[in-house]
């Protein structure tokens, strides 16, 4: 049975919601290349009226790192509170500014 | 702030497929207590997350047994597609019917990024070796069908879903998430088919309470054997991959089914069924479990039927398949 | 032949050619040859039950006698029936045969909804605007899958090529008119599909060349005859299935 069985290559589909916003990931789909797996995406994706674009990715082309990066990944960030507008106290009696 | 939804896409990077051999015994049992204590402290385990052998197996068996349902589940409400009395039905049990092919599609994604391919799940149930829900082996012989399925089969659904969103393993959870948000739709529709056919005429109301008749009980089946019977059941709830166990999912089904029966007329096929006020839940009778097991091994009034349909459909389907590959391979070499 | 009558036989046209190949479509629910696709055919099936219940549900208020979308639907016999003798063939569970039937019946039903958001009666070029976008989808869709099936294998160009063998016959009744469109077409409302006819053949061209394939020769027999009710076998075994219920129950609202 095996070699009737293509199922082709999945591919990750990215949507943006709405105008403006940033896509995001809403699931997968398979297909042979990336015009049918558009053409997928939006069938099978866009079945309830969930976006204004899409992208499809090779699933294979996605490199995602592990749990053991968890550390040196996001931990460093930890430490540097000053990124935050919210580290800044402004002096009492100077008014708001933004 | 939006995160990929698997972290992983590439299902054969899974990065412990075939490590436990190599792992030492301490090793091992240092990781088998860390996975433990992350599930006990309600952590969501990801595609990449070291996992126990046994754990994955689980979950393959468990999602895909799930996948195939939804796809099989397609077949008896499929039959009733051309016949619907109505264009509006017609287009509701359509959509309906789609869904279940989405969320077949979503499951097996989901168990994709547990290192086994779709093709070989699909190839596990057409070759018997794979199980997928009793309730679609029974016959859908009449409209009134649709809706018994819709509400009772579905709803029974729900209950069971609504559950396993909470789950340890994160695509599964995902994918129920988005399942359970569209399973709605479906239980209100077959709700409100049987709600019209017992306000109809004295045919539409027997017919009615003639699918009520025969998809109860195997509606109660759905939620598999009693907990006492059911062998995989401690190990996936130690895991929380099953959070309650059958029995109480079932009187959840009931409880919550029995009084909006009774809303729209219909009575419940089951002498034994009353309230009982000081538990604040519903007895009921006895549950033929050896038809249960008849059908679930594969001897069903339905299971050949749909086992050759399906079978027919991925071997119809395979030279439309191979079309596309060998199409999009010869694009793809033309423009090297 | 008065306006209003032509109006309402114009849209029955529309919403019985919908209807039908909806029917033909939704058939392969749960049996497509891959799941992707199986959703894909029946949101296409759904789009053109979108449309039957608009042109249906226009065709009755024209009409003005009380009976519904689904009287039109359900209730009418198959020499009634004035849908396109093409989608009512079966596919016998062939996907190519199933793909160049949405195909060629697409590419009419783009150019026809095109032309008639100018149509001077409104609710007509509304019912088209909605239209034209799902078959514009469905033109591509389906034009894919008649590439990809004539580009394909062997196999799938040997298949595909004997579906167009077989549904070719059924591709000249699609620009037929009668003293319907003669009307319609003077006052503005419906689009002369004579004016259609090349542009049609452009976009079937230019598919076909990219699927390797070549129109059968010219000459060999053509139907005639769908719009006014004379059909091919198929249609009324559509009907009884379709219409079962309705007539078994005449009286129960479902
Ligand atoms: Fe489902
Ligand atoms: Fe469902």
């Amino acid at each position: 049975m095996s070699d009737n069985n293509h199922q082709w290559p999945i591919w990750e589909v990215f949507i943006q919601p709405k105008n403006g916003s940033a896509h995001e990931h809403a699931g997968s789909v398979h297909a042979p290349d990336g015009e049918m797996a558009l053409l997928n995406a939006r069938d099978v994706y866009g079945r309830r009226l969930e976006g204004v674009n899409m992208w499809v990715v090779p699933a294979t082309a996605i490199v995602a790192s592990t749990p053991e990066d968890v550390g040196p990944f996001f931990d460093p960030a930890n430490d540097k509170m000053y990124r935050w507008p919210n580290y800044f106290k402004t002096p009492e009696g100077i008014k708001q500014i933004s | 702030m939006h995160f990929v939804n698997r972290n992983l896409a590439n299902p054969k990077q899974t990065s412990n497929i075939g490590m436990e051999t190599t792992l030492s015994v301490e090793e091992l049992n240092k990781r088998e207590a860390e996975f433990d204590a992350k599930i006990a402290g309600g952590k969501t385990i990801e595609p990449k997350d070291w996992m126990p052998e046994r754990y994955r197996k689980q979950l393959l068996r468990m999602m895909s047994q799930h996948a195939h349902s939804e796809v099989v589940g397609m077949l008896p409400e499929g039959n009733w597609i051309t016949r619907a009395p109505s264009l509006a039905r017609k287009a509701v049990l359509l959509a309906k019917v789609q869904d279940e092919a989405g969320h077949g599609l979503y499951i097996y994604s989901a168990a994709e990024t547990l290192g086994m391919d779709r093709s070989e799940m699909i190839d596990q149930l057409l070759s018997g070796k794979a199980k997928y829900s009793s309730i679609f082996n029974y016959p859908t012989l009449s409209w009134a069908d649709i809706g018994a399925i819709g509400w009772l089969v579905d709803g029974a659904a729900i209950v069971n879903q609504t559950v396993l969103a909470k789950c340890s393993y994160g695509p599964y959870s995902r994918a129920m998430l988005r399942i359970c948000k569209e399973e709605n739709f479906h239980n209100k529709q077959g709700y409100q088919i049987m709600a019209y056919l017992m306000r109809g005429t004295k045919e539409q109301r027997d017919m009615a309470q003639d699918a009520m008749n025969r998809f109860w009980w195997p509606a109660l089946m759905m939620f598999g054997p009693s907990d006492t019977n059911s062998p995989n059941s401690a190990d996936l709830m130690k895991w929380k991959v099953k959070l309650h166990s059958n029995d109480d999912l079932r009187q959840r089904f009931i409880d919550r089914t029995v009084p909006q029966a009774e809303a729209i007329g219909l009575r419940i096929p089951d002498d034994k069924l009353k309230w009982n006020e000081s538990t604040r839940h519903y007895e009921f009778g006895e549950i033929n479990w050896a038809e249960f097991n008849q059908v679930i091994s594969g001897n069903g009034p339905c299971n050949k039927l749909r086992m050759k349909q399906r079978t027919d459909a991925h071997n119809n389907g395979a030279w439309v398949r191979e079309a596309a590959a060998a199409y999009s391979a010869k694009k793809a070499a033309s423009k090297k | 032949m008065i306006l209003n009558d032509a109006l309402k036989e114009y849209c029955l046209r529309i919403a019985d050619n919908s209807s039908i190949l909806a029917h033909r479509l939704s058939e392969w629910s749960g049996h497509g040859p891959i799941l992707e696709e199986d959703i894909a055919m029946s949101n296409m099936a759904l789009d053109l039950i979108g449309q039957a219940r608009g042109f249906y549900s226009y065709a009755a208020t024209l009409e003005g006698k009380g009976r519904t979308e689904d009287d039109l639907a359900f209730r009418r016999d198959a020499r009634e029936f004035v849908n396109r003798n093409l989608v009512e063939q079966p596919d016998h569970k062939d996907f190519g045969t199933a793909m160049l039937r949405s195909f060629l019946y697409s590419c009419l039903s783009y150019l026809q909804f095109r032309a008639l958001m100018n149509s001077k009666d409104e609710t007509i070029s509304g019912l088209s605007a909605k239209a034209i976008k799902e078959v514009t989808y469905h033109v591509r869709h389906c034009g894919d899958w008649v590439v990809r099936l004539g580009d394909g294998t062997e196999e799938s160009h040997r298949r595909i090529n004997n579906s167009l063998e077989e549904l070719w016959m059924y591709t000249a009744e699609l620009f037929e008119q009668n003293e319907v469109d003669a009307l319609l077409v003077k006052e503005g409302i419906a689009v002369d599909l004579t004016t259609l006819k090349q542009d049609w053949l452009n976009l079937v061209d230019e598919i076909f060349t990219q699927a390797k394939l070549t129109k059968p020769a010219e000459g060999g027999y053509q139907s005639s005859g769908g719009i006014n009710g004379m059909h091919t076998e198929h249609l009324g075994y559509i009907l009884a299935e379709m219409q079962f219920l309705p007539r078994a129950y005449p009286d129960a609202i479902w």
